[in-house]
């Protein structure tokens, strides 16, 4: 591999990882705070996607659709808390996980039904379509931006969950809820702002996603989804740093992987499972864990 | 003999078909150290947890403060004024001994996500102001040169000292100790009296405590009420409760040797 296909796949690896990245944060701070799998969150990334699509669609400006794309998400995501989940706080948590899934194949029929199956083209504006080329470097205005805004992005969560008021409780929680209740936190609020910050961030991947490639279908969410959760392990299912580096070794991977092996093309889709399976069996912590690590003396 | 701070007025608590607390009613004077005391599964911790709003009392109310609390949830029990220590030490894990008291300040802290995210001013003035406050808690406790560690790899005794600073940072005018000494030894024991009642005094508190320490309860307790099977069979003096035949005979005896 010449340093030109280097440089491309590694800005193309930055590329993707930001989206897994963008997407495995909202499971792992969910999971953290709830102990749930929400196998619903690839989904909410659809939601995003398609909103943004319904607003560009009805003329509105981009940057204004890209919010209302956020905030459908984010809508979306907290109402599934409040209707599905809250309930069943107290209940077994494989109810809660059956749930999830239950909720994940409503938002995909609920979109199919309305939208049809066939994927949508995304329209993105001029001014992200646009193509650099740095000598041999193909470089799609995207793929620069993407990683930048992610960066951003992750930072400001990153601060609001280590230096803020928000955050402390958030990790608070993580670890007794009803002991936050005592320090005078309102729990249920604290929760809602998980799920809001999760469906906003998944929402942002989904954009992503659509200005990438471009186009949409109900069932986008459940691969790239899957992925994210891979990822969310990977690092260490609970932590949002571990999330983070999980989202970017698994996007640098997939490229990487394609990109010295083209013949195993095919097969990109399953390095993420691949990666899921040895983590499991080696160190199911993942690699910012530690609870379980804990325990074990 | 001044005012009630906490009522506790014919409260009844049944789970399914067990009564848990039958009928009970005390006072607890604004300033006191007030005890609860009796054998295990007396009904002690479900009488907190009635208090602080974890769990609805079937019949009775509340009246704290003046105020009729029955059914509040907890987090606004803690703005009211109300805060407590676990029997079992629950304090936040992978989290410093300081950001476990920087939490009790969550509700203290105005200022919103925008100023959060863009650490203006107001979000730097809070921020500042909690943190010398929790290190002046954590110095009365003597645990300031521990603000840092990992709050779970104290002691047994500093952890329940972090417990009870935990408490004190909600800004509570009741303080629930759910068996303050319990798996501490006597130095420890005297050095917890110690800053209880230090604190009685530097932060205006009221006490109500569980204990099986009744070296403890002695020293500390103005009044006892004491437990059995849910109901209250004796109110006075610690010192009068010891010697009250019907106490004696629900602890099967225990108390000639404690």
């Amino acid at each position: 591999m010449d340093l030109t296909t280097f440089l491309q796949q590694l800005i193309n690896g930055a590329s993707l990882g930001s989206m897994y990245a963008l997407i495995a944060i909202g499971y792992t701070m969910v999971y953290g705070v709830l102990r749930l799998i929400n196998f619903a969150h690839g989904d909410i990334m659809m939601v995003g996607a398609f909103f943004t699509f319904m607003a560009t669609a009805a003329g509105l400006p981009f940057t204004l659709a890209v919010l209302l794309g956020i905030l459908g998400s984010v809508i979306v995501g907290v109402l599934t808390d409040k209707i599905a989940y809250k309930p069943l706080r107290e209940a077994p948590k494989i109810s809660l996980l059956i749930t999830a899934i239950g909720i994940s194949f409503f938002l995909e029929n609920l979109f199919n039904v309305i939208f049809g199956g066939v994927p949508k083209a995304f329209s993105a504006p001029d001014y992200l379509t646009k193509i650099f080329h740095l000598g041999d470097v193909y470089l799609p205005i995207t793929v620069i931006i993407i990683p930048i805004v992610t960066v951003a992005i992750l930072s400001g969560v990153l601060w609001v969950l280590y230096r803020t008021k928000y955050g402390m409780a958030i990790r608070a929680l993580a670890f007794d809820i009803p002991t936050v209740k005592l320090m005078g936190i309102d729990a249920d609020r604290i929760i809602t702002l998980v799920f809001a910050l999760g469906s906003a961030l998944a929402a942002v991947g989904g954009i992503f996603y659509a200005v990438s490639y471009p186009s949409i279908d109900p069932l986008m969410g459940v691969i790239v989804g899957l992925k994210a959760f891979a990822a969310a392990v990977l690092g260490g299912i609970g932590s949002v740093t571990g999330a983070v580096i999980g989202g970017f070794i698994l996007g640098f991977t997939e490229i990487f992987v394609v990109a010295l092996f083209p013949e195993l093309g095919g097969y990109k889709d399953a390095f993420a499972f691949f990666f899921l399976i040895l983590v499991l069996l080696f160190r199911p912590t993942g690699i910012m864990g530690e609870d379980l690590e804990r325990s074990r003396f | 003999m001044s005012a009630a701070l906490l009522e506790v007025r014919n409260v009844t608590m049944k789970f399914g078909g067990v009564t848990a607390i039958d009928n009970l009613s005390f006072k607890v004077p604004e300033g006191s150290t007030y005890g609860l005391i009796g054998p295990n599964g007396a009904g002690k911790t479900t009488i907190f947890n009635n208090i602080t709003g974890n769990y609805i009392p079937t019949e009775g109310s509340i009246i704290f403060d003046g105020e009729d609390i029955t059914g509040t949830r907890p987090n606004k029990v803690v703005a009211k004024g109300i805060a407590r220590t676990f029997q079992n030490i629950r304090l936040f894990k992978s989290m410093s001994v300081l950001q476990n008291v920087l939490i009790g300040f969550h509700d203290q802290i105005h200022y919103n996500y925008f100023e959060a995210i863009f650490r203006l001013p107001r979000y730097h003035g809070y921020e500042r102001r909690i943190k010398v406050e929790a290190m002046g808690i954590l110095e009365e406790f003597g645990l300031a040169e521990y603000a840092d560690n990992e709050a779970t790899a104290l002691s047994y005794g500093n952890q329940r000292k972090v417990e009870i600073a935990r408490a004190l940072a909600t800004k509570p005018k009741l303080l629930l100790l759910d068996e303050p000494a319990a798996g501490m030894n006597p130095i420890e024991t005297e050095d917890l009296s110690n800053i209880i009642r230090k604190i009685k005094e530097d932060y205006d508190l009221t006490v109500l405590l569980i204990e099986h320490d009744m070296k403890f309860v002695n020293a500390m307790c103005d009044t006892v009420t004491v437990l059995d099977y849910g109901e209250k069979i004796f109110e006075g003096r610690p010192a009068d409760a010891i010697v009250d035949p019907k106490v004696v005979a629900a602890y099967l005896g225990d108390f000639t040797h404690a």
